[in-house]
């Protein structure tokens, strides 16, 4: 049965969209506007080749191999494609069915070490959903809570970078980023207030370093006891050896210097996640070289903490050089992450900049940028050939490409409106596959 | 002394009413407007907006034109318009405007931000059946969500009860204006709505942790209908006594009043439902007792029925995109907008949501776009009506608002560009002809006391 069903859906996928899908190892994209994201800029009637899954010329007067298959772009817009610098992908389906929700935990035993890279399900119904609207990197990041339930720390666990294009090897970046929780729910998660939050985070990273320094006495039994067990302790030595930052969910400005003392403190790097008052304290975090993921929608004081919430967060930010990354929160639409950043571009933050939170500054912030986030030689062809103005509401994918191989532009979304479209049939619609 | 004999003034002359000889004896339905309106628009002049795309709100288009405001009423609409002697003129070129948007489904007051536990007043989750309570008791009009709507060019709204419940509550609708009282944003003259809930949601609140029903599907059905069973009662009971049938003034019931009302076709029906075929068996029950759904809101799968919606004259209130957080969300389409409106039926975009009311024009262009690529043709001017006209219809104020028909009230909005852009914002926002909203005027911006010195910012507490 299921193999009859997969069956028919290539057999519709190939009849539909053919023309589409391409398998040759060389690809030319031609007359496109590119936003390189490079020094290179943006590039007009450029061609962009892309052999064996990388980007190998970027630019005009490129000679294209024989038997390279060719796209046009007629003038359209290539960008990188997007990247969701705080998602859930793979790890919750349907947000308030608990049994397909993988995202946060209650066992108060883990904390740091609770990953989910080895769980991400590269199946799930929303990855092509957004990567057919030009969606193909994100962070896949734990949390500390899903709707109504909460989790017991706030220390919430690893998160890992994948790539939306296939089922096989889509993890980029295993446990690149440590995942905390400050502020209100920060303190929801630990006896009631801030200051606990701060104390037990505080105390964890102490251990840690104090574990770090002496693991064979811990191995033996000669160390005071740890608030921590053993595999959280690892975690935590990987983030004070910088190879790994923290990602810390805070929005008051006071929550903010909070975060950025305690990580002066133990010499760790910090990334601010939500950041609703960021701006108020926009030129501390500059001077620290600290970069907030945002939802530029975020408006409102919905709790006590965002009371400074503003449409103008991003272009303050950037005007003290805040370095930022996009996230909508809600991974069933990524896609939407595009109209965000056009709305942050009607509240003055730069076209540019927008592009980038978008794309290659989440590369950075979770250290991915060698092979992705900008169209430049070596680098992983995630390629978007765009309607129009990829930032306009109005503006849809034409074409995406992740690591090289064309997406058909099939989701569970497209497959149901081509059933529905028209009621008028001679048969129920269960049968139109 | 002289404060005790004031206090004792309104109880005298409520007493007056039942002397004999007054008319007392009058057999009368209870008060249908114990908290009346006290809207009062704000002050206008008359107003000459000069040379906009415009897009009228029933489909239709007048490049270059321009719309005369006269006593808050639309006066004039067409293209070279003459200028009256002392009127005021806006040089609208290069703009658009639009009727201001109503969105059908807001919870703005009810959970007023910041969304802390005694701001949550938009659910009375104590039982299944809360016919008896009314939304406009829980708006809260400090909430700073009503601004930011406006800014978003909403000039009117419903305010619902939430989903917890099979049947929640009246709604009430607001004119979008600051004032310090509920009553001083009613809608005048806007009929109420009932809120009903199909699926998940009641199922999930009561059911079995609370061992109160409805926890399956078909609970909820037997719920609503027992509740239609009562008010028909009710309403008979009351008829009897009415038209002289009976003697016993019927003791009132403030839940079969409001159920009743809508039996009577005096309250709309607004049900929110995300499955098609839930949606179908809600058809069925209105049938059963002879009372109409106006709109089903969320309607994730109102595409799936869409024929079904246009035969029966319904409604349904849509999210552009929204998907997947309930099973019973699972089946979103870019489309179902265009879809429901192909159809024939009335498609509405609403919001359910702080920061999606500020963007519903945005919301219906991703639609526009969406349909147009699926091969559904949609204009823009035509799409306007999922804004404004359909939703005005959906709240039953569409002979005052919604469109810009002459004599309508003056809710419009200009934008500095074309309205389904990201880049557009609505510049200037009239309600019944007044100035409500500058983008470029910061005196022309409400300001909730909620807001006012909330926070200090470099010194300044603003």
């Amino acid at each position: 049965m299921n193999h009859r069903r997969n069956y028919l859906l290539a057999v519709i996928s190939s009849l539909v969209f053919a023309p589409g899908i391409l398998t040759a190892d060389v690809i030319a994209i031609t007359g496109a506007t590119i936003h390189t994201m490079t020094e290179q800029g943006t590039l007009s009637d450029a061609t962009v080749l892309v052999e064996n899954g990388h980007i190998v010329a970027v630019g005009s007067g490129i000679r294209i191999p024989d038997g390279a298959d060719l796209i046009e772009a007629n003038g359209r817009i290539v960008t990188p494609g997007l990247f969701d610098a705080y998602s859930y992908f793979g790890v919750a389906e349907i947000s308030l069915v608990r049994e397909t929700v993988d995202v946060f935990q209650t066992d108060e035993r883990y904390t740091a070490s609770f990953e989910l890279a080895d769980v991400i399900n590269p199946r799930s119904t929303l990855i092509p959903i957004n990567r057919i609207e030009g969606v193909t990197r994100a962070m896949v990041a734990p949390q500390a809570g899903f709707f109504q339930e909460l989790s017991n720390s706030p220390i919430v666990g690893l998160g890992s970078v994948i790539h939306l294009g296939s089922t096989e090897n889509f993890i980029v970046a295993r446990n690149s980023a440590l995942f905390v929780m400050l502020g209100e729910t920060g303190a929801a998660l630990t006896g009631g207030s801030r200051a606990n939050t701060l104390l037990l985070l505080r105390e964890s990273l102490q251990d840690a370093r104090d574990y770090a320094a002496n693991r064979q006495g811990f191995d033996e039994g000669r160390r005071r006891a740890y608030r921590l067990n053993r595999q959280d302790l690892d975690s935590l030595v990987e983030v004070l050896n910088g190879q790994r930052p923290i990602v810390a969910t805070v929005n008051r400005a006071s929550d903010i210097e909070a975060a950025l003392r305690l990580a002066n403190e133990f010499g760790i790097r910090l990334v601010i996640n939500g950041g609703a008052e960021a701006w108020i304290v926009a030129d501390k975090l500059a001077d620290a070289n600290v970069p907030v993921i945002l939802d530029p929608l975020e408006n409102l004081p919905r709790r006590f903490e965002s009371l400074g919430s503003t449409l103008e967060n991003a272009a303050r930010l950037e005007k003290a050089g805040v370095t930022m990354a996009f996230s909508s929160g809600d991974s069933h639409n990524s896609r939407n992450m595009k109209q965000a950043a056009g709305v942050a571009v009607a509240n003055g933050l730069s076209y540019d900049t927008a592009l980038r939170a978008l794309t290659i500054n989440p590369a950075e912030i979770f250290g991915v940028q060698a092979t992705y986030g900008s169209v430049s030689v070596g680098a992983e062809a995630d390629l978007v050939i765009w309607s129009g103005d990829p930032l306009e509401v109005s503006t849809f994918a034409d074409f995406v490409m992740i690591r090289g191989k064309t997406i058909p532009m099939v989701s569970r979304s497209t497959l149901l409106f081509e059933r529905y479209k028209n009621l008028d049939k001679s048969l129920p619609p269960a049968y139109t596959n | 002394m002289s404060r005790y004999i004031l206090a004792l003034a309104p109880i005298l002359m409520l007493a007056a009413c039942s002397l004999p000889g007054s008319d007392s004896d009058a057999r009368v339905a209870p008060g249908k407007d114990p908290f009346p309106s006290t809207y009062q628009a704000l002050p206008s002049e008359t107003l000459l907006i000069r040379g906009a795309t415009i897009y009228t709100g029933d489909g239709g288009r007048i490049d270059n034109g321009d719309l005369l405001i006269r006593d808050g009423k639309i006066a004039e609409v067409g293209p070279g318009l003459t200028l009256p002697e002392g009127a005021s003129e806006i040089d609208a070129s290069g703009k658009w405007l639009t009727p201001g948007i109503i969105d059908t489904h807001s919870h703005l007051g009810v959970y007023a931000s910041p969304g802390v536990r005694p701001q949550s007043d938009g659910n009375e989750a104590t039982a299944p059946v809360t016919a008896e309570v009314w939304a406009e008791h829980s708006v809260n009009p400090k909430d700073p969500g009503f601004a930011k709507a406006l800014a978003g060019g909403v000039t009117s709204m419903q305010i619902l009860p939430g989903s917890a419940n099979l049947i929640g509550g009246r709604s009430v609708t607001l004119k979008n204006v600051p004032s310090r009282t509920m009553q001083g944003m009613k809608f005048p003259g806007a009929p109420y709505g009932l809120k009903m809930a199909c699926g998940e949601n009641p199922k999930r609140v009561y059911g079995a942790g609370k061992e109160v029903a409805p926890s399956t599907a078909m609970g909820n059905v037997a719920g609503y209908r027992a509740a239609w069973i009562l008010a028909e009662e009710y309403s008979r009971v009351w008829q009897e006594y009415l038209d002289g049938k009976s003697e016993e003034k019927p003791v009132r019931d403030l839940g079969l009043e409001t159920l009743a009302g809508v039996l009577n076709g005096e309250i709309l029906v607004h049900n929110h439902c995300y499955r098609g075929d839930e949606m179908a068996v809600m058809l069925d029950i209105a049938k059963e007792f002879g009372y109409k759904v106006t709109s089903f809101h969320h309607a994730i799968e109102a595409y799936k029925i869409a024929d079904l919606l246009a035969e029966s004259g319904t409604c349904a209130s849509m999210w552009a995109d929204w998907w997947g957080f309930k099973i019973e969300a699972l089946d979103g389409v870019r489309e179902n907008i265009a879809l429901v409106d192909k159809a024939g039926a009335c498609a509405i975009v609403h919001s359910d949501s702080a920061i999606g009311i500020q963007w519903l024009n945005q919301e219906a262009a991703k639609v526009i776009a969406a349909a147009n690529r699926g091969g559904i043709p949609v204009t823009e001017e035509h799409a306007m009506r999922w804004l404004t006209e359909n939703p005005a219809k959906a709240l039953g104020i569409s002979d005052k608002t919604g469109t810009l028909a002459i004599g309508k009230d003056a809710d419009l909005v200009i934008w500095d560009s074309n309205p389904f852009s990201v880049y557009s914002h609505a510049e200037n926002v009239f309600i019944d002809g007044a100035l409500v909203f500058d983008r470029n005027d910061p005196a022309r911006q409400p300001k909730s006391d909620f807001m006012l010195g909330i926070i200090e910012i470099d010194g300044e507490i603003k």
